[in-house]
């Protein structure tokens, strides 16, 4: 081993580079926090518990979207007895979130999620209003 | 309070008896209720009527204002769901002997929502099908667009969005979506008003009360009223797709 020191010093250089993002976030006191979405003011209770609608909103909009197109069926008895009209703009984005970009945007944006594209085609009635005064 | 042996066993023998005949007659009231809601949605359409305003296109505008139709100029590209065509087009010339007053008159299409649809048996992905009570569904979420039920359809119905809709949609509409590259569409007989018990956008808009929309199962609708008075056609009704769609000529 005679060239030790230059070996550990490369290693150790290495190492440094590697976890480079991790220390400079450190030292600039930015550790990883979550997206800081906007809740809706004046309501305070979703469709469905928090924690579902954290991991599974996508299941329960495809659950709608089926009852919809497919069944005909536009009625939902939240798991509180409440019903709500299955509709993502007339009773989700009109109702509670009427800021997706400070809702919906933020989270998918900040997990790197392209789509859905659900916008594609479904109206985010705030869009139309601010275009169309 | 006190209570014998046999008062106690009378109060649980009736409880039980109660509880049992109510969860049975729940059940028989279960299977009861539903009435099958076995509608058959119809139009008839009073081409008198229709022809009273010259150039009226009022149906036609509410139409595309509800579903957010899209306005090309380039005829290749065009979205209709209901529309205007020539008479001998619509309801065919017989030899060319067509009366003066009809010949060459602009008479309102739309999808037939037939009976026997054609498009539905062609579409691979059941992306459009027939819903119970007649209307020819589209699901835009499933559309694939092979575009073999438009060529399945006899009556051109069906558009095809060749580019993105939105940016040529004059007024859009936040209660309906817009479309997207790809998929095709049609006249959806509004059932999202139906839904709420409202007539279809076209038949509200209508001034002259040309289009009347009921259930053609009802004898009492005023379809079957107009049906039963007047003498009523329906378009190519040699191919078996009997459309629902009736024109009183």
């Amino acid at each position: 081993m005679r060239d030790q020191g230059v070996i550990y010093a490369g290693l150790a250089a290495f190492l440094g580079l590697l976890t480079f993002p991790a220390w400079y976030n450190a030292a600039a006191g930015k550790t990883a926090k979550p997206p800081e979405v906007r809740l809706p003011a004046q309501e305070k209770q979703c469709v469905a518990p928090v924690d579902y609608m954290k991991t599974s909103h996508m299941a329960l909009l495809v659950n709608w979207r089926e009852e919809v197109v497919r069944r005909n069926v536009r009625s939902f008895t939240a798991f509180n007895g409440k019903t709500y009209n299955m509709s993502l703009t007339g009773t989700c984005l009109s109702g509670c979130h009427t800021n997706k970009a400070d809702f919906c945007d933020r989270c998918h944006n900040y997990v790197g999620v392209k789509g859905p594209y659900c916008m594609d085609c479904h109206i985010d009635p705030k869009l139309v209003a601010r275009s169309r005064p | 309070m006190n209570i014998t042996r046999k008062g106690f066993l009378r109060i649980t023998g009736f409880s039980l008896v109660a509880v049992t005949a109510r969860r049975f007659l729940g059940a028989i009231g279960e299977r009861v209720a539903p009435a099958r809601k076995a509608r058959r949605w119809a139009m008839v359409v009073d081409i008198g009527k229709c022809l009273q305003k010259e150039g009226c296109i009022k149906c036609i505008a509410a139409c595309n204002k509800a579903h957010n139709i899209p306005v090309f100029q380039d005829r290749r590209r065009e979205i209709v769901w209901i529309w205007k065509a020539q008479f001998e087009n619509v309801l065919g010339s017989e030899g060319g002997y067509t009366p003066g007053a009809l010949r060459g008159q602009p008479i309102p299409v739309l999808c037939n929502h037939c009976d026997d649809p054609p498009c539905t048996r062609v579409c691979p992905t059941q992306a459009t099908w027939k819903r119970e009570d007649g209307i020819v569904m589209m699901d835009w979420h499933r559309c694939i667009g092979c575009r073999y039920c438009i060529a399945a359809c006899p009556y051109g119905s069906r558009s095809f969005n060749w580019s993105d809709p939105r940016p040529h949609i004059a007024e859009l509409n936040p209660d309906f979506p817009t479309r997207t590259t790809g998929v095709v569409e049609k006249c959806n007989f509004c059932e999202e008003r139906l839904a709420s018990g409202r007539p279809p956008a076209c038949v509200e808009a209508c001034p002259e009360k040309a289009l009347v929309f009921g259930d053609l199962n009802d004898a009492g609708s005023p379809v079957r009223e107009l049906l039963r008075s007047r003498y009523a056609t329906r378009r190519k009704s040699e191919l078996g797709t009997r459309p629902s769609i009736f024109y009183i000529v």
